[in-house]
């Protein structure tokens, strides 16, 4: 077909091969060489005005030699990055089926709200009395984490997960020093199942991490619990909804039994998502739980961070809380800072300095603000009810390996349904790259062999949802089959193909350096 | 509810599908007693037009730094941050992107850690930097137990120099891991001789350059005392800005460098979030806390970034792991990246500069006012003044002004003698006429 400028409108011969391109290029995908190859030391994008002649005061410790930086114009810096970006997926890309890390929306509107100048561009250490409205927004928050998990306090400063679980295992060092059982409480119980960050936390601060075994159905049993506990045990620290996806059904006697023993309950909140709204942790009678808000509550992962970890704390808990924590005095809102000033609660120190993830607890208390109290409960709803359609959508086909509980948030399966297809879950997991997908979250939990976790959240339509499944069905009879090339190769199709780790492990280059020049690199 | 696209009609045949009747079937494990019927005490949903003006309104109530006459320092800075940096920060691939775990489909984000830890590892004079920390605090205190692991001693020695914010994050890190701290006095004018507080057990010495009073040290003395006994000089700064105009760490013989990197493309954020940059030696590289990106090629042969030495990580050695650190900063190390390859070595250098003469000129401002010493004689763009008052309510009767004057030391070392110290930081935002507010404010307070 030609138009009436001879320009031929259908494909026609451009459907034949492809080739390889002279710059390396693929369409939209473009080579994007590092920052260090293409940027000059005199080249900047900015223009600094030239500094007041004033007669230094740097004491005599001024730099001599180049630093070695190397810049880019605001044009080139805007399409070296907006290159690299194309070369990476998100959520905004489409379904990111992660387990355990609750890849769901990010909305917008958080972002506008964590931009306004008086949540964005105000000072951890301007006067109290000029940040009334940040204060006010941090209280809100913490009513609104106190609430949903039925708890009493919440401490709100650390950064992240991993760091909300540090100060949730300090604040339980601290309440059983002060019972002078310090020198004795000194084992944590980590069930095998248990994300990493569990006993390295536990390990980091001094306590022997003693395993906990998952029985077949996946779950821990109190009377294996019971079985551990004695008057060396500190606290257990058990996932709920647990990283097999389901919910702990003895939840419950777990928590007396760890009471009755002496001994605290921390909670890992990672999984979160599954409950909102739906039951309360604080009346399963757990002592704390960090809360990821970067996952339950909607702020972005950026990459890799930042996020937010506060941790929520029993009654029995509360008065070991760090600084800073925010307080009433008549209209004011007061941030104490100083043990000295916290009355007569007893802080156990300070985990970061200022005050925690401000512009995170302004994205989360928006995601809030517009679930609300109904919505939050339906998306959690949403999220299971998702998790368990894609389960019911591929478990004729894949092997669940814990049939017997309904999934929670996220649907496990593991690799059993592989066997002697020469296909393993990692060739799975980048096969579902070539269809467009990021791969589900692979051989974790640890206790399930080649684990598949698959988390849609609840932020998936019924199409999305059917197309993924179709998609993976696709692929699982084509592995069936034993078309093994399709994914001992995959990715075929992404910016990459499969990474060499092994060779950056045996030999790590870990920043550029310049090339050796000729004659040197003979030598 | 705008942010779920199920309808009820999805959801009933989703249900029917999946062969239960509510969605409470799904929920059975929950014991019933503790399953909730109705929603929790909270109020309904909201449009975004009422959320706007919920949050509008408290946001309305805080005084931000662009709106005055602004000097508060001591940690985090006001710095103008190019429109671009917040642009590509929000690009969808890198917004809403994971942490790279599967490096064939995040190479954006792989390619500009790499490039951060390049940065990072050239403005600090280390050989290696992983690829963030939480906050330069977190990092001081991770700094301290790599020290302790690769000395296998267990005391660390801080410097009254070191933000007193810092101090404390490492006090509680050390107390509860059962190792020691010896904590030198508050150091006003940055003379104290730390190396006197070494002994035997001594894993590391941290100290903070420029200091928290604003103070510019000359580390070499203690670099050499320190290592002559075996012992880690860890290098801390707050002011990442700073490192383009002065000796970096590295090259006066830190053997760990640790600071905040927020002044370059973050805003001030009331504290967070921030960037904690974190490098050393080659030789320490495997005690290193954090993620590290190394270069590789992929099955065609094609350069490409993967997350590596990852054995040292939480999530392959659990409680035998160097950190429990997983998410890190990975947005703030690109708002990093992207500022920083922006200004370029010749950019960061007279940004610098431009810093280093404001302070300056306002410490000469000052030094005319009757009363008022300049106690700082060698600083970068933050000294500390002492007042002829108390700093604290100089600092509210200033701000009913309309000036922000600074951080009085007293809110960070309380009932320690030092009421009538201020710590001002002043930078490229503060105009002449910004200093001579400040000047004419602080008059009519004294």
């Amino acid at each position: 077909m030609l138009n009436n400028q001879g320009r031929p409108t259908s494909a026609g011969e451009a459907a034949a091969q492809s080739h390889p391109t002279f710059t390396g290029n693929r369409a939209l995908i473009i080579e994007e060489a590092l920052l260090f190859e293409i940027g000059r030391p005199e080249t900047t994008g900015v223009d600094v005005p030239a500094p007041k002649a004033v007669k230094s005061r740097l004491g005599g410790q001024e730099r001599k030699a180049p630093i070695g930086l190397v810049g880019l114009s605001e044009p080139e810096t805007m399409r070296h990055f907006v290159r690299l970006s194309q070369k990476n997926y998100g959520i905004d890309t489409g379904l990111f089926p992660l387990g355990s890390c609750t890849m769901k929306h990010n909305p917008r509107l958080n972002e506008k709200m964590a931009r306004l100048a008086g949540f964005a561009d105000i000072h951890p250490l301007q006067p109290q009395s000029t940040v009334q409205g940040a204060l006010e927004l941090i209280e809100m928050l913490a009513h609104y984490l106190m609430t949903l998990t039925g708890t009493e306090a919440v401490a709100m400063s650390p950064k992240a997960g991993a760091h909300g679980e540090l100060c949730g295992m300090m604040a339980i060092k601290a309440a059983i020093e002060a019972k002078g059982e310090g020198a004795t409480r000194r084992v944590v119980l980590v069930p095998d199942s248990a994300h990493g960050t569990n006993p390295a936390t536990a390990a980091l601060i001094g306590f022997e991490v003693k395993p906990v075994p998952a029985r077949a159905d996946g779950t821990v049993h109190v009377k294996d619990v019971k079985e551990l506990l004695g008057p060396d045990v500190a606290a257990i620290m058990l996932t709920n909804p647990n990283t097999c996806g389901i919910f702990e059904p003895e939840i419950v006697e777990i928590a007396r039994a760890m009471k009755k023993a002496g001994a605290y309950f921390y909670c890992d909140g990672a999984n979160f998502n599954a409950i909102v709204g739906k039951a309360k942790p604080g009346d399963l009678g757990i002592d704390c739980m960090h809360i990821n808000l970067h996952k339950t509550f909607s702020t972005p992962h950026g990459g890799g961070g930042p996020g937010a970890g506060p941790v929520v704390l029993s009654k029995r808990l509360a008065p070991f809380a760090p600084v800073p924590f925010i307080r009433r005095k008549g209209k004011k809102l007061e941030l104490v800072e100083h043990a000295a000033d916290a009355g007569k609660a007893t802080p156990f120190g300070r985990v970061t300095a200022f005050h925690g993830q401000m512009g995170m607890y302004v994205r989360a208390l928006a995601y809030m603000l517009s679930h609300g109290a109904d919505g939050m409960k339906q998306a959690s709803e949403d999220a299971v009810l998702s998790a368990n359609y894609i389960r019911a959508g591929l478990q004729d086909l894949m092997s669940v390996p814990f049939p017997d509980h309904p999934s929670m948030h996220e649907a496990l399966f593991d690799d059993t349904w592989l066997k002697d297809t020469g296909i393993t879950t990692l060739d799975f997991a980048k096969a579902m790259i070539d269809e467009g997908y990021h791969p589900m979250t692979m051989y974790f939990p640890l206790i399930v062999h080649g684990a598949m976790l698959v988390e849609p959240t609840e932020s998936e339509s019924r199409a999305s949802l059917d197309l993924f499944i179709m998609a993976l069905r696709d692929l699982a009879m084509r592995a069936k089959r034993g078309e093994t090339e399709r994914f001992a190769g995959a990715p075929f199709h992404a910016p990459r193909r499969r990474l060499d780790e092994t060779r950056a492990a045996r030999n790590p280059i870990l920043r550029w350096v310049p090339p050796q020049p000729m004659q040197q690199a003979a030598e | 509810m705008r942010y779920l696209p199920l309808t009820p009609d999805d959801r009933a045949g989703m249900l029917a599908r999946i062969g239960v009747a509510t969605v409470d079937d799904l929920f059975s494990d929950i014991p019933a007693d503790k399953l909730l019927k109705e929603p929790v005490n909270l109020p309904h949903h909201a449009g975004e037009l009422s959320v706007e003006r919920t949050l509008g309104a408290m946001a309305a109530k805080n005084v931000p730094a662009s709106s005055v006459p602004f000097f508060v320092g001591a940690g985090a800075y006001k710095h103008h941050v190019p429109a671009t940096v917040d642009h590509l920060i929000q690009r969808s691939e890198f917004l809403t992107s994971y942490t790279p775990y599967q490096p064939e489909i995040a190479q954006g984000t792989l390619q500009y850690l790499f490039e951060f830890q390049t940065q990072v590892a050239l403005l600090t004079g280390m050989e290696v930097a992983n690829a963030s920390m939480y906050d330069g605090s977190t990092g001081t205190g991770e700094a301290v137990l790599m020290a302790h692991r690769v000395t296998k001693r267990r005391k660390a020695v801080l410097s009254g120099g070191l933000h007193p914010q810092y101090a404390d994050v490492v006090k509680t890190l050390s107390m509860m891991a059962n190792d020691a701290v010896v904590a030198a006095p508050a150091d006003v004018n940055g003379t104290e001789d730390l190396a006197r507080l070494i002994d035997n057990e001594t894993s590391c010495i941290v100290v903070q350059n420029p200091d928290v009073f604003g103070n510019i040290r000359d580390l070499r003395p203690l670099a050499a005392a320190a290592q002559a006994k075996g012992v880690l000089l860890i290098a801390v700064f707050t002011e990442a800005l700073s490192l383009g105009l002065i000796e970096s760490p590295g090259a006066q013989g830190a053997d760990i460098v640790v600071g905040e990197g927020q002044s370059i493309g973050n805003g001030l954020n009331f504290g967070g979030p921030y960037v904690g940059l974190f490098a050393a030696k080659q030789k320490y590289v495997r005690q290193m806390p954090g993620r590290l990106c190394g270069e590789t090629v992929d099955a065609e042969g094609k350069r490409g970034f993967v997350l590596t030495l990852s054995t040292r990580e939480q999530h392959i050695r659990r409680d035998k792991a160097t950190s429990n650190i997983c998410t890190n900063s990975g947005l703030c190390c690109l708002a990093f990246t992207i500022h920083m390859t922006l200004l370029g070595e010749k950019g960061l250098r007279q940004l610098a500069q431009v810093n280093h003469a404001n302070a300056v000129d306002l410490a000469e401002r000052l030094e005319a006012v009757k009363g008022v010493t300049v106690l700082t004689s060698a600083f970068f763009n933050e000294f500390t003044v002492k007042l002829p008052v108390n700093a604290a309510e100089a600092v509210e009767k200033m701000a009913k002004k309309g000036v922000l004057a600074g951080v009085p030391v007293s809110r960070l070392l309380p009932g320690e003698g030092f009421d009538d110290l201020l710590i001002v930081a002043n930078t490229e935002v503060n105009t002449d006429e910004d200093r001579e507010a400040f000047v004419n404010a602080l008059k009519g307070v004294l």
